[in-house]
């Protein structure tokens, strides 16, 4: 299997060496035995929003949750320095504090308990969502303030580095694309660096600095979105099933 | 008062109270159908104080401290959901205890005899509850970001292997204590009851174990107070009180519920 390894574009110009804010190289993961991740290099610079993309089961979540330290693996991930990081997983929702008694105030306060009410406030304001909700109970939330509460969940936690695991899972286009541009506004003001998974082709196009496609053959690419996600790359990902139609428009 | 009434209210008051504590979190982790188990074992330990008139910690807290361990330690290893491993630890429990444990005598072992309990007894129970209550508030705010997401606890720094250890060893301590108050049978309901009955009617943390250890504290209290009133064995009243504060928070968590017509 094909090895890919792309230098990332030096924005600075050929003349300034730039350390890559993550360097990956012939990266494995195999869970119980099995190899889900087979020699994968890549770079990832600051500021970057770096979008994964590929089918169910390429592969997408384990490469999240190495680059977070929680999978072992062989090769090598090095990190430019120590960063704050902040996590929203995959399938976290409203119902996963279903069975617990909490309000938004004690969300926030389980991850610091230091956090007063103004500063919950104000992150709670970023991603729109008004003061009143901190004493609600969480469960009680819907699914997309939900998903805006646990953005600024994060967030609150000044992270450099945001990795997103299908961040609009069981919301509708409205809701989703509402996150994506929250997210969007975040992005530009704070300077984050983002890794994102998601299977949404518009998001790629409109947000993705660069993407790296993975598949359960083993097949991967990496690149810009608009040099490499071609109908061909996007075959050899999803299979021979998939059309795309392509679009030069921005999602503003 | 007498002295004997007051080492049995002291002692029933830390027990309920850091049971029902803990029991809070047992519940938001699914967890209190591990202290029953657990609390079967304390039955060989009980069998072999019995047996040579030993002190009932002496046989009790050494028993269900090391199935703790060995619940721990074979859920790392072998990778078995810990309902399986409790269940098989009950098994072993309750199985060597009826090889050894004289029936005749297994009252006390099985139902609690806490209006006997001596100064010294008193005194370890105060003590351990104060570490259970520690451990607790300790663990409190990290158990919770657990069950919400285990990765994002690790990410933050979380050491989930040692907190894991923390609690079953607390989850040991409080059935060891609950044999006293209330016997290996039924110390299961001191950390299930309180805990089910706040979350009935709680909408925050704070309110939840709160709720949790005044409905505990104050069916404890009730139990040995009104117990000797009709010559009746403390355990199983606190019990009875504390379902009839269950049964009282259902019918609330149901009025508050019900939306309003008109």
């Amino acid at each position: 299997m094909a090895a890919i390894f792309l230098q990332r574009i030096n924005w600075f110009g050929d003349f300034k060496m730039n350390i890559p804010l993550l360097k990956v190289r012939n990266l494995s993961v195999r869970l119980d035995n099995e190899l889900i991740i087979d020699n994968l290099s890549f770079d990832s610079g600051e500021g970057d929003v770096l979008t994964i993309l590929g089918p169910n089961g390429a592969g997408k979540t384990v490469l999240l949750k190495t680059l977070l330290g929680l999978f072992q693996y062989e090769g090598e991930i090095v990190w430019q320095k120590k960063f704050r990081m902040g996590y929203l997983p995959q399938g976290l929702n409203q119902l996963s504090v279903k069975e617990l008694p909490l309000t938004i105030r004690d969300f926030f306060n389980l991850s610091d308990k230091n956090l007063s009410k103004a500063d919950i406030a104000d992150y709670l304001n970023m991603v729109g969502l008004p003061e009143e909700i901190l004493h609600k109970k969480a469960s009680n939330l819907s699914g997309g303030q939900f998903k805006r509460m646990l953005l600024s969940w994060v967030l609150i936690g000044k992270p450099q580095i945001l990795f997103l695991d299908e961040p609009t899972t069981g919301l509708d286009i409205g809701g989703g694309e509402t996150i994506y541009s929250l997210l969007k506004r975040i992005h530009d003001k704070e300077k984050l660096t983002i890794f994102l998974v998601t299977h949404d082709l518009n998001i790629v196009y409109g947000y993705s600095t660069n993407v790296l496609c993975l598949s359960k053959l083993g097949y991967s690419c990496f690149g810009k979105p608009n040099e490499i996600l071609t109908s061909k790359t996007l075959e050899d990902m999803f299979g021979d099933h998939i059309k795309i139609f392509e679009h030069n428009h921005q999602i503003k | 008062m007498n002295n004997q009434l007051i080492l049995t209210l002291v002692s029933s008051i830390f027990i309920s109270g850091s049971a029902a504590y803990l029991g809070t979190l047992m519940l938001s982790r699914k967890m209190t159908i591990v202290a029953d188990p657990l609390s079967h074992l304390t039955l060989p330990g009980a069998a072999l104080s019995i047996l040579y008139g030993f002190e009932l910690f002496t046989g009790v807290f050494p028993f269900v401290i090391g199935g703790a361990i060995l619940i721990w330690f074979l859920g790392r290893k072998t990778k078995l959901p810990m309902e399986n491993l409790t269940a098989i630890i009950f098994a072993a429990g309750v199985g060597t205890a009826l090889l050894i444990l004289p029936i005749d005598k297994a009252e006390e072992a099985l139902v609690g005899n806490i209006t006997n309990i001596s100064f010294a007894e008193t005194l370890i129970a105060v003590l351990i509850s104060i570490t259970v209550i520690v451990f607790v508030a300790f663990m409190y705010n990290k158990i919770m970001l657990m069950n919400i997401n285990e990765d994002i606890a690790k990410i933050r720094g979380i050491n989930t292997n040692s907190l894991d250890f923390l609690y079953l060893i607390s989850i040991a301590l409080v059935v060891g204590l609950g044999v006293y108050l209330v016997g290996s049978i039924i110390t299961a309901a001191l950390v299930a009851i309180p805990a089910g009955t706040s979350k009935n009617i709680s909408k925050s943390v704070s309110s939840y174990w709160r709720v949790a250890i005044f409905t505990g504290v104050a069916s404890s209290i009730g139990g040995v107070l009104i117990a000797p009133l009709f010559s009746a064995p403390i355990g199983p009243v606190i019990i009875v009180i504390n379902v009839i504060f269950f049964t009282m928070s259902v019918i609330v968590s149901e009025i508050i519920r019900t939306p309003r017509k008109g």
